[in-house]
């Protein structure tokens, strides 16, 4: 092939790898863009100070009430429910999985945990109306058990394979000179396990939670099933509640285009934006913290 | 030699990884407060047979040992003797240098928290340890520096430090300073001359002139059995098998 083609070929691979790098960016900052746009229009109309420490979320009543309390908390809720159920087992199991297991048993368990990351959405909500929800009920004694315990039990399930799985990434990864040296001054399985190869692990669990949190704060379909969507300001978890996602959802679909309703549902989508790049950079944070320990 | 009693010996030691026969009925004893070297080609077992002394092949499932290990006439695979224990009397240093990713002060620390030594102790010990391994210069202004920042000769040293800390009554050394620089195995060998009044020390090594440099005793392997034993000095200069004097005059290997 002569010289000229060859560049020629060379320069548009170039320009086309450029674009689709550029084109990523594009999209995210045109999401910010249409989220911030709107939000604007919506504080031109509400007070922020009132959507912020307003207990109410009454779009059609009237007046209208926009406080973003009662979903915040609700979000909050059942991301921190499943959290405290999701993080204790996933890295459990990782331990397990990357400790313990025998080569056989983590051939079989491994995928297994990772198919139920494969399971829609909609089929766990399913599971929250139908299995869980009744089962919370009969226990509690309410007539029924759609609220946020329930919904932190799904979340804490679909979160699972994630955090199972970098985690145990992570826990494989380091090196077996770090465990000998443990084993080597007299530690045993579990010393070296708490000790050693978890604190090693950090940044990595650290990362896996991270992604879990962030795949709690972000479903949508399951916790609608499952949680009950009362628009009252949550009282605890045997109560039903409304989450941010839940609410775009159920109203999105409803509301007349470009009414101050319209807007708001932009507002409360800056503010589910605004937790988890909080989340992200937290964990970023934390992952760099724990670097240092590492690099040569 | 006499007046050096046997501190630890192996005696009709076979081990096996899967089918693979890897040590072959091998005997050997190392004396009290002195060096003895295992020297041989790459795969003749003398690592192997070092981690039998401290049972690290306790961790890896397909490794199957017959034969006694003798520390002062306890068998070291007796049931009933812990594992812990047996790590503790018989310590470590491995190849790489394989310090915790935490500081320095806690790269000593975590052993003696492991072993309950108390608190008030670990202070005192630690800075002993560090003085003993001659590192303690170097570091004492910044204890609280991740271990992982520093050289590798530093590292090695505190890995020694971190295990003389545990009082073992033997070490066993993996090729210390094979990935060390010619200055920094000069200052750990030095260590390990100076450590053997209070220690029985195993080193395994592929430089036979560090062999020369601080081994009293030498042991050559090959092929998963021992070939010759006895005093270093006779051993490079009157080999009595001639596999022996090829290897030490370097034919092979």
């Amino acid at each position: 092939m002569q010289l000229p083609v060859r560049e020629n070929i060379d320069k548009t691979v170039r320009l086309l790898v450029r674009s689709t790098g550029f084109l990523a960016i594009a999209i995210l900052g045109g999401i910010l863009f249409m989220l911030l746009w709107n939000t604007m229009a919506f504080f031109l109309q509400i007070k922020p100070l009132d959507f912020i420490t307003g207990t109410q979320w009454n779009p059609s009543g009237d007046p209208a009430l926009y406080g973003i309390l009662p979903l915040l908390v609700s979000t909050s809720l059942v991301t921190l429910g499943a959290m405290v159920i999701a993080i204790p087992l996933g890295i459990g199991t990782a331990a397990f999985l990357s400790e313990y297991a025998g080569s056989k048993l983590k051939g079989i368990l491994k995928p297994a945990i990772e198919m139920l990351a494969a399971v829609p959405s909609v089929a766990i909500g399913f599971l929250g109306i139908v299995l869980l929800g009744p089962g919370i009920a009969g226990l509690t004694g309410q007539s029924n058990g759609l609220n946020a315990l329930n919904g932190a039990v799904l979340l804490a399930i679909m979160a699972l394979p994630t955090i199972v799985t970098v985690a145990e990434d992570a826990l494989h990864g380091i090196p077996d000179s770090y465990k000998e040296a443990s084993y080597g001054v007299g530690a045993n399985r579990w010393q070296t396990l708490i000790r050693v190869t978890i604190p090693a692990a950090a940044p990595g669990i650290l990362a896996a939670v991270m992604l879990g949190v962030g795949r709690a704060i972000g479903e949508t379909m399951t916790v609608l099933m499952a949680t009950g969507n009362a628009s009252a300001f949550p009282k605890g978890f045997f109560h039903s509640v409304r989450t941010i996602t839940a609410t775009i959802a159920i109203e999105m679909g409803e509301v007349p285009y470009q009414t101050t309703h319209y807007y708001s549902l932009f507002a409360i989508a800056t503010v589910l934006f605004l937790f988890t790049l909080i989340v992200n950079m937290l964990g970023e944070y934390f992952v760099n913290k724990y670097r240092k320990y590492h690099s040569a | 030699m006499t007046d050096h009693p046997t501190k630890l010996s192996a005696h009709s030691v076979n081990l096996w990884f899967g089918n693979k026969h890897v040590l072959k009925d091998v005997s050997v004893t190392f004396p009290r407060n002195q060096i003895t070297a295992l020297i041989g080609p790459s795969g003749c077992g003398k690592s192997t047979l070092l981690r039998c002394f401290n049972r690290m092949h306790d961790l890896s499932p397909d490794a199957r040992i017959t034969g006694e290990f003798l520390l002062d006439n306890q068998n070291l695979y007796d049931h009933g003797i812990s594992v812990t224990q047996v790590r503790r009397r018989v310590g470590m240093v491995f190849q790489r240098a394989n310090p915790f990713p935490k500081s320095i002060y806690e790269n000593i620390n975590y052993g003696l928290k492991i072993n309950h030594i108390p608190k008030t102790e670990r202070q005192g010990i630690i800075e002993n340890a560090l003085k003993e391994s001659y590192i303690w210069d170097e570091v004492k202004d910044e204890l609280q520096k991740p271990a992982t920042r520093l050289s590798g000769g530093q590292q090695q040293r505190l890995c020694i430090a971190r295990t003389v800390a545990l009082r073992p009554e033997v070490i066993l050394m993996d090729e210390p300073c094979s990935a060390l620089d010619p200055l920094s195995t000069l200052k750990i060998e030095e260590l390990i001359v100076k450590l053997k009044k209070d220690y029985t020390i195993v080193i395994v090594t592929h430089n036979m002139q560090q062999a020369q440099r601080i081994a009293d005793k030498t042991i050559f392997m090959y092929l998963g059995e021992v070939v010759e034993a006895g005093d270093t000095k006779a051993l490079f200069e009157h080999p009595q098998q001639e596999m022996t004097a090829n290897y030490v005059r370097g034919r092979f290997g």
